[in-house]
């Protein structure tokens, strides 16, 4: 069978790698990994390095699944996904254990529980078993971008108002708000900081891009 | 009145379909139905029609308002001139509180308009007035002291996410006003708490004696529950000061008979439920009873008699002014019922048992605000599964 040799970077494989920061994204259009979006986006810093770790999860687990897909017994898929998944996370947790041990701290169970984060399962599910390996890794990272790309904005937004503060991974924590504004009267806003905060930005974050990309809206 | 009508006449045809100003026509509309009953005639279905529409009602809802609120800006006048031990007379308090208060009701007012106007400016849809009840309810529940701006944002906050992301006036879920002061005391805990904040203050030092707390606050403190007292020093409050509401709180929430009076209005209209109202205080009373039942000595909260409990703290004004709130509260009449009474027993529950939070009124409604749906669709489906049986039975 003389298949077309698709290049590398060909349009198709493009649109796995940016499809998921907008029209697709895991977290607002497929409404998926949203425990971890509340519970780790109160600083910048741990979830640049949070949308870092799933990224390379879901790429590299994507890949393996779909390098493995033509040996793994279909009844038998879901737990050796789980052995692939285990295995990233537990090498990326003791990874941050060694060279940043403060953001692991800080990120503390949820590094973990990138096992259970949906978007994972759910990209070698819906693509890893039916790809090949390139294609696959591309949509892993590509899923894992637009999570982290999410995160990032979520973290930003609930950090300067939350605290005035933005960290970041290398850097330390910069005062954004300057401090005249304080003297001024302004406060920072504590509700910010807590959770149900980041699920009402998450909504408007929907809000906006439904109202801007009307498509999404009939699905 | 001629004049005006005469000159909606000539002014109309600009913003009508194909009209100069056709884009602007939510806005003006909402002008000309604010002047004038507008004169539609209904073509199709129901013919019924009554001349009270909701402009007419919120405007009912504003006026039982007004009581509270001038008994509020008399508190506030009142408690500062106290606080430093200066002698005042009844206008004198009343016209220093209206000064505190009114730059609350222009910044709410100012903020929830312009984004409501915004909204059906951009959706093309008539204005509703929902917000202007909303609007005079907010200032009525924040400390007077409260930040400007912060309050702005608060305004903004509940209307945009609270009300225009649900589909504007009427859609909402939750109360609007509850959730500006909701967002107020997360976000800034230290402006909507503590002793410091229900009075206003200046740099004028106040009189020895003086104590800002609420009569909630000195409950948690441990005050004994015949000691409780105004702001001054030897200011005991009885059960009949109670009523009046001489004492440090939010803005319009102290005076019971202010609140009892816009409460006869709200019924005597039918504007709100009776129903509602009346589990509210019946739920929150055998709460109360309850918790004196089990009452640990020394809790001072708890022994609070159970009846002083619905005149302290904004009980009184949640139950009337926004537990029966007829968008958020339940509409069928077993599930106000219910609705009410779980509204007033949470309230003390949460007042008694949980002291990070000293009042339970705004937690309680909010929470009930989320259950009233389910709450009416229990009452619906246990209604059908009677009927149905009836019908077997006869039938068989």
């Amino acid at each position: 069978m003389a298949e077309e040799k698709e290049s590398l970077f060909s349009k198709n494989n493009l649109k796995l790698l940016t499809g998921p920061l907008s029209s697709s994204n895991p977290i607002t259009v497929q409404v998926l990994g949203i425990c971890s979006a509340l519970a780790v986006t109160a600083k910048v810093e741990s979830a640049i390095v949070m949308a870092l770790a799933v990224t390379i999860v879901v790429g590299v687990a994507n890949m393996a699944i779909s390098l493995l897909r033509n040996t793994i017994p279909n009844r038998i898929r879901i737990i050796v996904q789980l052995l692939v998944v285990a295995t990233l996370v537990i090498m990326v947790d003791q990874i941050l254990k060694a060279f940043s041990y403060g953001v692991s701290k800080q990120l503390s169970v949820y590094v973990g529980l990138i096992i259970t984060n949906c978007i994972v399962m759910g990209r070698m599910e819906a693509f890893g078993l039916a790809n090949k390996p390139w294609p696959s890794l591309l949509d892993g990272l590509g899923n894992g971008l637009g999570y982290g790309m999410i995160l990032v904005i979520i973290a930003v937004v609930r950090e300067l108002f939350g605290a005035g503060t933005i960290t970041l991974p290398g850097i330390g924590e910069l005062q954004i708000i300057p401090q005249g504004l304080y003297e001024c009267g302004y406060e920072n806003n504590g509700f910010f900081l807590m959770p149900p905060m980041a699920l009402i930005i998450v909504a408007v974050i929907i809000w906006i891009q439904r109202s801007r990309n009307k498509d999404l809206i009939k699905k | 009145m001629k004049a005006i009508e005469n000159w909606i006449q000539k002014t109309k045809p600009n913003f009508e379909k194909g009209g100069k100003y056709e884009k602007w026509l939510p806005i003006y509309e909402s002008f000309e139905t604010f002047l004038h009953v507008p004169g539609n005639v209904t073509l199709k279905g129901s013919h019924v029609r009554d001349a009270i529409d909701l402009k007419r009602a919120l405007i009912i809802v504003i006026f039982a308002l007004v009581p509270a609120l001038l008994f509020g800006m008399y508190n506030v006048g009142s408690l500062y001139y106290t606080s430093i031990g200066q002698d005042y007379t009844m206008w004198c308090a009343l016209g220093y509180g209206f000064l505190k208060v009114l730059p609350l009701i222009v910044v709410s007012y100012v903020v929830g308009l312009g984004i409501e106007f915004t909204f059906c400016y951009i959706r093309g849809h008539e204005i509703s007035e929902g917000y202007l009840v909303s609007g005079l309810i907010i200032p009525m529940i924040v400390p007077v002291d409260i930040p400007l701006w912060e309050l702005a944002i608060a305004v903004a906050f509940a209307v945009i996410i609270g009300k225009e992301a649900f589909g504007g006036t009427g859609m909402n879920i939750v109360n609007p006003a509850l959730l500006a002061r909701a967002f107020l005391f997360f976000a800034y805990p230290g402006n909507m708490s503590g002793s410091s904040v229900w009075v206003h203050s200046s740099d004028v030092a106040t009189v020895d004696g003086f104590s800002g707390e609420t009569i909630l606050g000195q409950l948690n403190a441990g005050t004994p529950v015949d000691a409780i007292h105004s702001v001054g020093a030897n200011s005991q409050l009885s059960v009949c000061d109670l009523f009046v509401g001489n004492y440090a709180g939010c803005v319009g929430e102290t005076s019971v008979i202010a609140i009892l009076i816009g409460a006869v209005i709200l019924l005597y209209t039918g504007i709100a439920s009776y129903r509602i109202m009346l589990s509210v205080f019946a739920g929150g009373f055998l709460m109360g009873l309850a918790m004196n039942a089990i009452a640990p000595e020394g809790n001072m909260v708890m022994n609070f008699p159970a009846f002083q409990h619905l005149l302290i703290g904004g009980f009184a004004f949640g139950a009337v002014f926004m537990a029966t709130d007829p968008v958020t509260a339940a509409q069928t009449n077993v599930g106000k019922w219910i609705y009410g009474f779980l509204i007033g027993a949470f309230a003390i529950l949460i007042r008694c048992l949980n002291p990070a939070y000293p009042e339970g009124m705004m937690l309680a409604i909010l929470l009930m605000n989320v259950f009233a749906p389910l709450i009416d669709h229990m009452v619906v489906q246990a209604n059908i599964k009677r009927r149905l049986k009836r019908a077997k039975v006869t039938n068989a």
